[in-house]
């Protein structure tokens, strides 16, 4: 009884909804309105300044294209904690190539380590049934040891290499497009919401990484071919109902291979970016990035667009930390209002725990705010695993992974 | 079979029926065979990168012969076995706690500068630092706990980002309470009565940590609780089959809370034997790495307290006796290496045998029925 008497309620307030578009279009709006007031009231230029913006876009970079290596895995039903390891590999093939063949050729290589490390996984956790996250383990261990191995035996031996690094690379085209450099005049004033506008666009169009616009482009195309074409359908069925695309003939083995091993191709591809962006390989350099994207894909959901926003609000995060003490600080207000927010929709929507705690934190920020004159860095490190935490425990209802993620798939064993 | 049956046939015989020959050979084969995979592996490899294979197998074995190279391979072993121990309390019920990494790391620095603020006590000193250790690790476990039966959030994530979490918080924490010592940040250092005294070993001056009996009896106390107590057997209930242990009468979200708390006690354990028994402070150099060890060496020892504690001392003698291999100029990540092809082609190995074991048991089952049925079909 009650279903039927719900189902139309439900349906009326879907139409209410607005289009995807306009919820984007509104929430830039609302963040851009934000920013400049805290900006105003703070003082902190950085907040929105194109310095700030272009640095946290190219360190969105290698944790984007480990978050979609991610998204391609978890689509297809398999979890890929070996990230990591994949992007190490990545930036180890990178250097291998790119110190004397060109930058291209290291990219190539790079992506192509990265998916020998999908395909170990996938043998693995595919054909052989093992764990998901034992595999990925597995390939975090092995994964560093290898690179830190080849090194040794080769780079050691380069002009201007080292027993833990490579020598220095060449980087992939960087450029800047005609009108940007006008909208430094404009970014300069500090006016209300003008000055952001245009410090943010600048930051997003001058000296533009090649690989930033690779990184873009195959988020793109990996939403169009995962949500539009046939193969993805396939995909993202292996991923919600392995038994039932089995039994409409969907052979479940070769997509989570094919998906698994693109996944490492991505996380290899985010590592060469890594790589070409430091100039050189060097023992550590990935510092958890494959877990930060694994942090992204789940803040995103499990969709292209919003990991990249993870992505791009994690780069962001880990740039203005490098870039201005008064604006970290200034964050902690950004944060104050953000849990605001969520407490208002949450008791919206019924949650009156969870708004009350997001309250509470809140306060916490604003009172940590006044009485501090700036946030330790080490603390502002940790802010990417902080928001996915609070992400997960005040809005865990709207997130949904596929179904079927993580589970063992054998063929013709569903009970 | 009844319960008499049993209990009148001799000790061998009982043995046999416990552990069936074709049982412990399958379960053996596993672990000799990933071993053996893992030797050619990484012969391949080095051999690929142009070095003398037997000369470096030659010099770990030899490494490990000598006193004080034997000493310090036990003592990393019993770090690793408390940290596989962890691990596994949560493998018992399907429970993944990726975060013994960060668990440890900020105990051992709670332990460590608790125990740095006081002098004398006697035995209290030592109690209070482990105390505190157990009660830290098993808070900062307990939050994936709470995460997961509250928001069912999954513990594998949350321990991710709980790790990253408590390293940044530990280096904060260190930096805003620890003091300068030869240009390294560290806790204060601990008096005397707040040390574990080492154990003496012929040939050395290295000592053996005294953890080591720590060690054990949280070996014992582990094995006694997961094979002889109703809550051990709850746990393994709901890691074999949780709809079935509901049913039961087991409180699911509660014993995954008690899983995740005593994991995370245990973690906190993890780096004391180092920091009691030998720099008696807490600095940024203090080792990393050992949560995801203990999650190999859990694997490979199958849970069992004894599985676990002789692949802590495989882990150990890999990766401690490599060390000796830059003087021969072969790199020791090879090490590395050996234990993650260990790692992946055990767990393959386990996997494969398990599936051979369901073909062997449908035999055997099908074999049964034949001479069940057999006469049945003739009478009707």
């Amino acid at each position: 009884m009650t279903a039927t008497v719900q189902a139309p309620v439900r349906e009326e307030r879907r139409s209410r909804r607005m289009s995807p578009g306009a919820i984007l279009l509104v929430a830039a709006l609302g963040i851009f309105l934000i920013f400049s007031v805290i900006r105003q009231l703070t003082g902190a230029n950085d907040l929105t300044s194109s310095g700030t913006v272009a640095a946290g876009l190219a360190a969105a970079v290698p944790i984007g294209l480990a978050a979609l290596g991610g998204l391609w895995a978890e689509r297809s039903g398999v979890v890929n904690i070996g990230l990591e390891g994949m992007m190490v590999l990545g930036t180890w093939g990178c250097a291998y190539l790119a110190w004397d063949h060109g930058a291209w050729w290291g990219v190539l290589f790079g992506t192509l380590l990265g998916a020998v490390g999908g395909l170990v996984h996938a043998i693995a956790t595919v054909t052989f049934g093992v764990d998901h996250i034992i595999s990925g383990v597995a390939i975090n261990i092995i994964a560093p040891s290898i690179a830190l191995y080849l090194t040794k035996v080769t780079f050691a031996n380069y002009p201007g290499g080292g027993q833990k690094q490579s020598p220095q690379l060449h980087d992939v085209k960087h450029i800047t497009l005609p009108f940007s450099d006008s909208l430094f005049d404009l970014e300069k004033k500090h006016w209300f919401l003008v000055s952001d506008v245009a410090g943010v666009f600048r930051g997003l169009t001058t000296g533009l990484s090649l690989m930033t616009i690779t990184a873009v482009l195959a988020i793109v195309i990996s939403g169009l071919v995962l949500w539009r074409t046939a193969f993805g359908l396939r995909v993202r069925s292996c991923g919600e109902a392995p038994y039932a695309a089995e039994s409409l003939g969907v052979n479940v083995y070769k997509y989570k291979y094919i998906a698994v091993i693109f996944s490492g191709a991505m996380a290899g591809l985010g590592g060469a970016a890594l790589a070409l962006a430091a100039s050189q390989f060097r023992d550590g350099q990935t510092g958890g990035r494959g877990f930060i994207g694994l942090a992204a894909l789940i803040f995103g959901n499990w969709r292209p667009g919003a990991l990249s926003a993870g992505a791009g609000l994690f780069g962001y995060t880990d740039a203005i930390q490098l870039r201005s003490a008064t604006a970290v600080h200034a964050l902690l207000l950004l944060v104050a209002v953000a849990l605001v927010l969520v407490a208002v929709w949450q008791a919206r929507t019924g949650q009156r725990v969870i708004a009350t705690v997001a309250v509470v934190i809140a306060v916490l920020a604003v009172i940590w705010y006044f009485l501090t004159d700036e946030v330790p860095a080490e603390l502002v490190g940790t802010t990417p695993y902080v928001i996915t935490i609070l992400v997960l425990a005040l809005a865990s209802q709207r997130l949904r992974m596929p179904k079927a993620d993580g589970k063992v798939y054998r063929k013709g064993e569903q009970h | 079979l009844s319960a008499r049956d049993v209990a009148s046939a001799g000790l061998l015989d009982r043995l046999r029926q416990r552990y069936p020959l074709r049982s412990v050979v399958l379960g053996a084969a596993a672990p000799i065979g990933a071993l053996i995979f893992a030797v050619i592996a990484s012969s391949i490899i080095l051999a690929l990168g142009g070095h003398d294979v037997l000369e470096a197998f030659r010099t770990m074995f030899k490494q490990a012969g000598r006193p004080t190279a034997f000493v310090n391979i036990v003592n990393q072993a019993l770090v690793y076995y408390l940290s596989a121990l962890a691990v596994s309390i949560g493998f018992r019920m399907n429970l993944f706690n990726i975060g013994v990494e960060g668990q440890y790391s900020l105990a051992a620095f709670s332990a460590a500068y608790v125990g740095g603020q006081i002098t004398g006590g006697g035995p209290f000193h030592l109690i209070l630092e482990l105390v505190v250790a157990m009660a830290v690790g098993a808070l900062w476990a307990g939050i994936a706990g709470f995460l997961k039966v509250t928001r069912g959030v999954s513990e594998v994530i949350s321990t991710i980002m709980l790790n990253a979490i408590a390293i940044g918080l530990g280096s904060y924490l260190l930096h805003n309470l620890g003091t300068v010592a030869n240009n390294n940040i560290a806790t204060k250092q601990i008096t005397p009565s707040g040390r574990v005294p080492g154990i003496s070993y012929p040939g050395t001056d290295s000592k053996i940590f005294g953890f080591l009996v720590i060690a054990i009896i949280v070996g014992i106390v582990y094995w006694f609780v997961v094979t002889r107590t109703r809550f051990g057997f709850w746990i393994k209930a709901t890691g074999i089959n949780e709809e079935a242990a509901v049913a039961s009468g087991v409180n699911v979200k509660r014993m995954t809370i008690y899983a995740m708390l005593l994991s995370g006690a245990v973690a906190g354990l993890v780096g004391l034997p180092e920091i009691l028994g030998e720099t008696y402070r807490y600095s940024q150099t203090s080792q990393a790495g050992l949560g995801f060890a203990g999650i190999a060496i859990a694997l490979l020892g199958r849970n069992s307290p004894v599985g676990m504690a002789m692949a802590a001392m495989l882990w150990s003698f890999l990766g401690r006796s490599a060390d000796q291999l830059e003087f021969i100029d072969v790199p020791k990540e090879i090490a590395g290496i050996m234990q993650g092809v260990i790692l992946l082609s055990v767990v393959i190995a386990y996997e494969l045998v398990r599936r051979y074991r369901l073909v062997l048991q449908q035999k055997d089952v099908a074999a049964q029925l034949k001479t069940v049925v057999a006469p049945e079909a003739v009478a009707s």
